[in-house]
């Protein structure tokens, strides 16, 4: 799937070279954006055909030729940001495959511009103070 | 035992150190069938402390072959403890309590130094909660209780709840020993031995525990295996050698564990996370007294474990009525939060686990104001001078936003309160349930029926009423939606996800059915 506009994710040439050092040792990866708890808003590193992708999934695009999904509920919410895949110190502590020894993956965001169509979830987010 | 104390704290010393509670290694091993393992490929991996970031010793970096000799040890053992009488298992487990009580300290400062939880917590809340998880399934299994029923005459039905026999378990950073307690009590309580596998970034609390209660369990009974998730925490949960499989951790991983335990066909039970709601009705400030008070540290217990657990209350929902002048107050608390040397009793507020941690809630409020929300207090790193420079600490920040915003529905895992308001109850309920998850939930209101139909209403599978971030044993504790599958902290967890149905179907009768 693609849409018009800024890609909704993209990767430093850190993360780019990562990607492509652990293709060749390991072969076809995907990123898997999680979502929360601990680990918590890191792409998970994996090989391709570890994780069952379905419906429920989204694919938000490729970095080198890595696929980058979301978990479709997630997607509403995350839609109106861009997803720029880096590489930070520490050991991821899910199933991740670190970036490199004792690095892993990470995620910043930057806001999309307005001219993005930002569909908001529902009447309950007019509440509050905002 | 600590350095120095005065009337009002004391400041213990870091492990290792002259007059520490704590003794230190430079290196340890898995603990495998009652020993002290080195791993096989003979990797190592540092452990640092988030109080200065500075490593302090080094475990196992384990491969797929440590965990084959962890679950030869579990099986050697599985039958004999599977065959332990109640009595003796419940014995076994009140001594495993009696140990952790005995070590208090000792354990509570390897706990803040692995972690960076504030000692205050780790003395108060996180190890005598761990001895008491110990005592409660002690107990469950003592007077586990199976059952009889006469189908007919001649036909009874028995049911007993037999051990699994191997489960693997794998546990988070933000409370290593109290979640080792969790996943462990009710395993062995069940006649069940355990692989566990601790987080990376806290590896090391859970083997100063296996040094104290080592020698408690018969060897084989508990296994613990440290080294990277990806790794070692596959090779268990892919393991055709484990009866179940047990984590607590983030979403994508937590789906792998349960398709990985589909196609072995095993149970697994989840703890994902969750964006817990706090919800204030404007009652709560109709009287300027005890309720009030503790009606605002609930609010401020977003900072409880610096924000570091999946329960953190860390979306506030305040009416509007009042949202200004308890606002005032819970701002005036937030500021008062001491943070400092985690060791030093006084502190209340310690650093974040890592660095990763760190830089992720950073982006976090980064984004948060990307996005509009304003920023009420907090939002940086605190000015910390001498050892404490190197630490990874954040300021306690509360950003006002509403609840589209990323802050709101992504879990941060730092000290990062997400604030909004609301009009009424029903738009209370819509805000709190606008969310993936479904951990945890805090109500407060002196209505005892406004709280039922609010408790009742929110789907979540904790709902605090006029109280938040208390875990009594005997609470059934898990998620709904996003946040897992399953049941922790309760009779139940025994026999709904550590032990088995065997059903005996007995026959007391001399004479053939008539079908051949």
């Amino acid at each position: 799937m693609s849409e018009p506009g800024p890609d909704r994710v993209i990767a430093t040439p850190d993360a780019l070279a990562a990607l492509a050092t652990l293709r060749q040792q390991r072969g076809p990866l995907i990123l898997y954006q999680s979502g929360g708890c601990c680990d918590g808003s890191l792409p998970v590193c994996l090989l391709d055909g570890d994780l069952r992708i379905g419906d429920a999934d989204v694919l938000l695009g490729r970095v080198g030729d890595c696929p980058v999904y979301i978990d479709n509920r997630q997607y509403e919410v995350w839609k109106h940001t861009q997803l720029i895949i880096d590489v930070g110190d520490g050991e991821p502590e899910g199933f991740s495959i670190p970036a490199a020894r004792g690095r892993q993956f990470v995620t910043r965001s930057r806001l999309l511009p307005p001219a993005e169509p930002t569909e908001k979830k529902g009447p309950s987010h007019d509440s509050g103070c905002a | 035992m600590s350095a120095t104390t005065t009337q009002t704290s004391t400041v213990y010393s870091a492990p290792g150190e002259p007059g520490s509670p704590v003794q230190l290694k430079a290196r340890y091993g898995n603990f495998i069938g009652g020993h002290w393992v080195a791993p096989v490929i003979g990797q190592y991996m540092k452990d640092l402390s988030p109080a200065n970031g500075r490593q302090f010793t080094e475990v196992p970096r384990s491969s797929s072959e440590d965990i084959e000799l962890a679950l030869d040890a579990a099986h050697a053992a599985k039958t004999a403890w599977g065959e332990t009488s109640l009595t003796e298992r419940a014995s076994v487990l009140n001594r495993i309590a009696d140990a952790i009580d005995a070590n208090r300290e000792m354990l509570a400062v390897a706990e803040t130094w692995d972690n960076g939880k504030p000692v205050r917590e780790t003395l108060a809340a996180d190890i005598p909660l761990a001895a008491d998880h110990f005592r409660y399934f002690a107990a469950e299994t003592r007077a586990l209780t199976g059952s009889s029923t006469e189908i007919d005459k001649d036909t009874v039905a028995y049911h007993f709840h037999e051990p699994l026999g191997v489960v693997g378990q794998i546990i988070p950073f933000n409370f290593p020993l109290l979640m080792a307690a969790w996943k462990l009590a009710p395993a062995l309580a069940g006649g069940n031995c355990s692989v566990i596998k601790p987080a990376s970034s806290t590896p090391w609390s859970i083997l100063k525990l296996a040094e104290v209660i080592g020698d408690i369990v018969p060897p084989g009974v508990l296994n613990i295996v440290t080294g990277p998730g990806g790794e070692i925490g596959k090779a268990l949960a892919t393991n055709r050698r484990i009866n179940k499989i047990a984590f607590t951790g983030e979403t994508v991983t937590g789906r792998l564990i349960m398709q990985y335990a589909a196609e072995n066909i095993i149970p697994s039970t989840t703890e994902l996370g969750g964006k817990s709601p706090n919800v204030f009705f404007a009652d709560v400030m109709a009287e300027d007294d005890d309720f009030l008070d503790k009606a605002v540290e609930g609010l401020v217990l977003f900072a409880f474990n610096k924000g570091e657990v999946c329960t953190c209350p860390s979306r506030a929902l305040i009416q509007e009525s009042i949202y200004e002048r308890f606002m005032e107050r819970c701002l005036d608390r937030i500021g008062k939060i001491r943070q400092g040397n985690p060791l030093d009793t006084t502190t209340q507020m310690g650093p974040q686990n890592s660095q990763q941690q760190l830089d992720k809630i950073s982006s976090y409020v980064d984004i948060g104001l990307q996005e509009g929300a304003e920023c009420l207090i907090g939002g940086k790193q605190p000015a910390l001078h001498g050892d404490l420079a190197g630490g990874y600490f954040f300021e306690p920040t509360v950003l006002k936003g509403h609840n589209g915003m990323r802050v709101f529905q992504e879990e941060i895992f730092g000290p990062v309160l997400a604030v909004t308001t609301f009009r009424d109850e029903e738009q209370a309920l819509a805000i709190a349930n606008d969310t993936l998850y479904g951990l945890g939930a805090g109500v407060w209101t002196r209505n005892g029926n406004l709280a039922y139909k609010m408790g009742r209403g929110i789907q979540a599978g904790r709902v605090w009423t006029n109280c938040y971030h208390a875990y009594p044993a005997g609470a059934a504790f898990g998620g709904y939606k996003m946040s897992g599958v399953g049941r922790e902290l309760y009779r139940e967890t025994l026999t709904e996800h550590y032990t088995q149905t065997k059903n005996l179907l007995v026959s007391y009768s001399e004479h053939a059915q008539g079908l051949f």
